[in-house]
């Protein structure tokens, strides 16, 4: 590859970046521990009455809970949850929001300002009480069969939707923004005038050009996202028990804060370092593919 | 200015008629119905008395019928009655309100003091071993989940030294002096003020860089200001004016941004008072609550419009 390219430039920047590299070394380490939780730890839904509030010891590394399951395998599972709804949300606010960035700044006018009044809009609902109307909607009501209700992929898949249904505005001012300058450059032109229709020309021409951006917003979201599930499941609207998530693991350790207090620890250490990870790459990644950024 | 002024105002109302709507709809999809409520708290009642009531409160009218009625009544000032509270909308929701802005005006005040300062300072030195310091705090600040915050705040203060109490607004015996309302606030309000300084260091220091480079600093640096004068009087006069806009759309915030907060203290506040009306079926005072909130966030971002537009002469609205 050509060393003077945007990637490789890039990847020089983000190797003396301190702060992202310690970022990536979290984020791989929990990528690990989440994939080889099944390996790595017993199951986090057994009971173990005898361990009700074990302290660590070589059979709970971390310790048991208030039904006497590990700690460990629950952190482990939580955080296979966490990220797997962490991931999907943020493709999904991604696609949203790329989709109608794309269409607002190609094609202008009323579409436009139709889409950017509902963008306004959207951004400035009070987030975390709509949240907690949309989650605790009754879906039987919606009609949805009680034999989905219970699964476990509904119940993720719907605080996917929820969160992602609100979440796609920055992406897609920025796409907007970005759509906007590169739509009037001489190349995008020049393929119009041989007679490339829009679709060709949104997808070929313009959304390579807004791919960093659209990378950096999304990793800067997702610890955004992380923190609003763990709250939404910390109230009982998200991920609810037997499915470990780290949120509703810290519900567990509230009610126990006077006699357990040290079950509050790890759910929300976990949470608080993954999130901090998260920014931090974002934030380097963010750097780095700026090119107007300095040499380093 | 004023044209400017009306049109987002009018934008805004438009969003908030459309939000009343939605969330009419969204709430009569929540869990459990207000007459099975009260059939199942009075065994008096029968299976008759409940179509009866619901023919009474129109509940047996589509819910579109009923929203258009709601909408008028609230359009005359017809608030409604909390059915959590046993009172009027409007006296559950005053006292929450005031307890709310009392907590954020705490952390807002703890916020600003520290985050002023440190963004200023990481701004004289960038790249320095400092800087990163203080970069690293904002980001650890804006990575913290306020509930587990929260959480440890109690048990280290509460818990393990028992210094400090870790719910409620008084001792339920002998409290209410002004000594233990303070002392009931310090938690709460450590939590949000650090979990929210992190974005106030950010813009501080951002701001600050960003007016470094300006000739005007040239200027006074060439007619002999000392560094501390330039940076503090000519530089931060400027820099203050993007912090201001977020403070002010951060007014918006206000009445929900504690919602959390709130739940882990026990803290009588707006947002709390949002959750529970919503998950205990309380429908009007759910209903005003979520408007109301919305209506300060929209209010929010027109004070941060005003707010740039008096503080910098360059910028007017058509």
């Amino acid at each position: 590859m050509n060393p003077q390219s945007p990637l490789s430039r890039a990847r020089r920047r983000l190797k003396h970046d301190r702060a992202a590299l310690f970022g990536i070394v979290v984020l791989l380490l929990l990528a690990l521990g989440a994939g080889l939780a099944p390996f790595l730890a017993p199951d986090p839904e057994t009971l173990d009455l005898s361990a009700i509030y074990a302290a660590p010891s070589m059979d709970h590394w971390l310790g048991a809970d208030e039904l006497g399951r590990d700690v460990l395998a629950r952190l482990l599972n939580g955080a296979r949850v966490s990220l797997a709804v962490a991931a999907a949300t943020a493709l999904l606010a991604a696609l949203i929001g790329t989709s109608l960035g794309l269409l607002a700044g190609y094609y202008g006018g009323r579409l436009d300002a139709a889409l950017m009044r509902i963008t306004d809009g959207v951004m400035a609902l009070p987030l975390l009480p709509l949240l907690i109307v949309l989650a605790a909607i009754d879906p039987s009501k919606l009609g949805i069969a009680p034999e989905t209700l219970g699964s476990e992929d509904f119940a993720i898949g719907r605080i996917v939707l929820i969160i992602g249904l609100v979440g796609w505005t920055t992406v897609a001012r920025l796409v907007r923004a970005q759509t906007l300058s590169i739509k009037a450059r001489d190349y995008v032109r020049a393929a119009t005038a041989i007679g490339a229709g829009p679709g060709r020309i949104m997808r070929r021409h313009i959304l390579p050009n807004v791919a960093s951006p659209i990378v950096v917003a999304t990793t800067l979201s997702i610890g955004n996202i992380i923190l609003i599930e763990s709250a939404l499941s910390f109230l009982g609207l998200g991920i609810r028990p037997p499915l470990a998530s780290w949120g509703n693991m810290l519900t567990g350790a509230m009610n126990v804060v006077w006699s357990a207090p040290e079950q509050a620890l790890w759910p929300g250490l976990a949470i608080f370092l993954t999130v901090l990870a998260f920014n931090l790459v974002g934030d380097g990644l963010q750097r780095a593919l700026d090119p107007r950024g300095e040499e380093g | 200015m004023t044209h400017h002024i009306a049109s987002r105002t009018l934008q805004s109302l438009a969003v908030l008629l459309v939000m009343s709507f939605v969330v009419y709809g969204l709430i009569g999809l929540m869990p459990g119905d207000p007459i099975d409520l009260m059939i199942a708290s009075d065994p008096h009642l029968t299976g008759a008395d409940a179509v009866r009531l619901k023919a009474l409160y129109g509940l047996d009218k589509p819910w579109t019928e009923r929203y258009l009625r709601w909408l008028m009544q609230v359009l005359q000032g017809e608030l409604g009655y909390s059915r959590l509270y046993a009172r009027p909308v409007l006296d559950a929701m005053l006292p929450a309100l005031a307890n709310t802005a009392l907590l954020m005006l705490g952390a807002l005040t703890l916020a600003l003091v520290v985050a002023i300062p440190l963004g200023i300072a990481a701004a004289l030195r960038p790249g320095s071993a400092f800087d990163h310091g203080v970069n690293l705090v904002a980001f650890a600040s804006v990575s913290l989940p306020t509930f587990w915050l929260g959480l440890m705040l109690i048990v280290v203060f509460a818990v393990h030294l028992g210094w400090l109490p870790a719910s409620g607004m008084e001792e339920v015996t002998g409290g209410g002096g002004l000594a233990d309302r303070l002392r009931h606030m310090i938690l709460p309000v450590l939590t949000l003020g650090l979990a929210g300084m992190g974005q106030y260091i950010r813009h501080m220091r951002a701001a600050m860089l960003g007016e470094a480079h300006h000739d005007y600093v040239r200027t006074a640096r060439a007619k002999g200001c000392g560094p501390a004068r330039v940076v503090l009087v000519h530089q931060l006069r400027n820099a203050l004016i993007p912090v201001t806009t977020i403070l002010a759309l951060e007014v918006g915030g206000l009445f929900s941004g504690a919602l959390i907060t709130e739940t882990v203290f026990a803290w009588p506040g707006m947002g709390r008072l949002i959750y529970e009306a919503v998950m205990g079926n309380d429908f009007n005072l759910a209903l005003v609550g979520l408007l109301l909130a919305t209506a300060m966030t929209l209010l929010g971002s027109i004070l941060a419009d005003l707010a740039y537009a008096a503080l910098d002469r360059r910028v007017s609205y058509k």
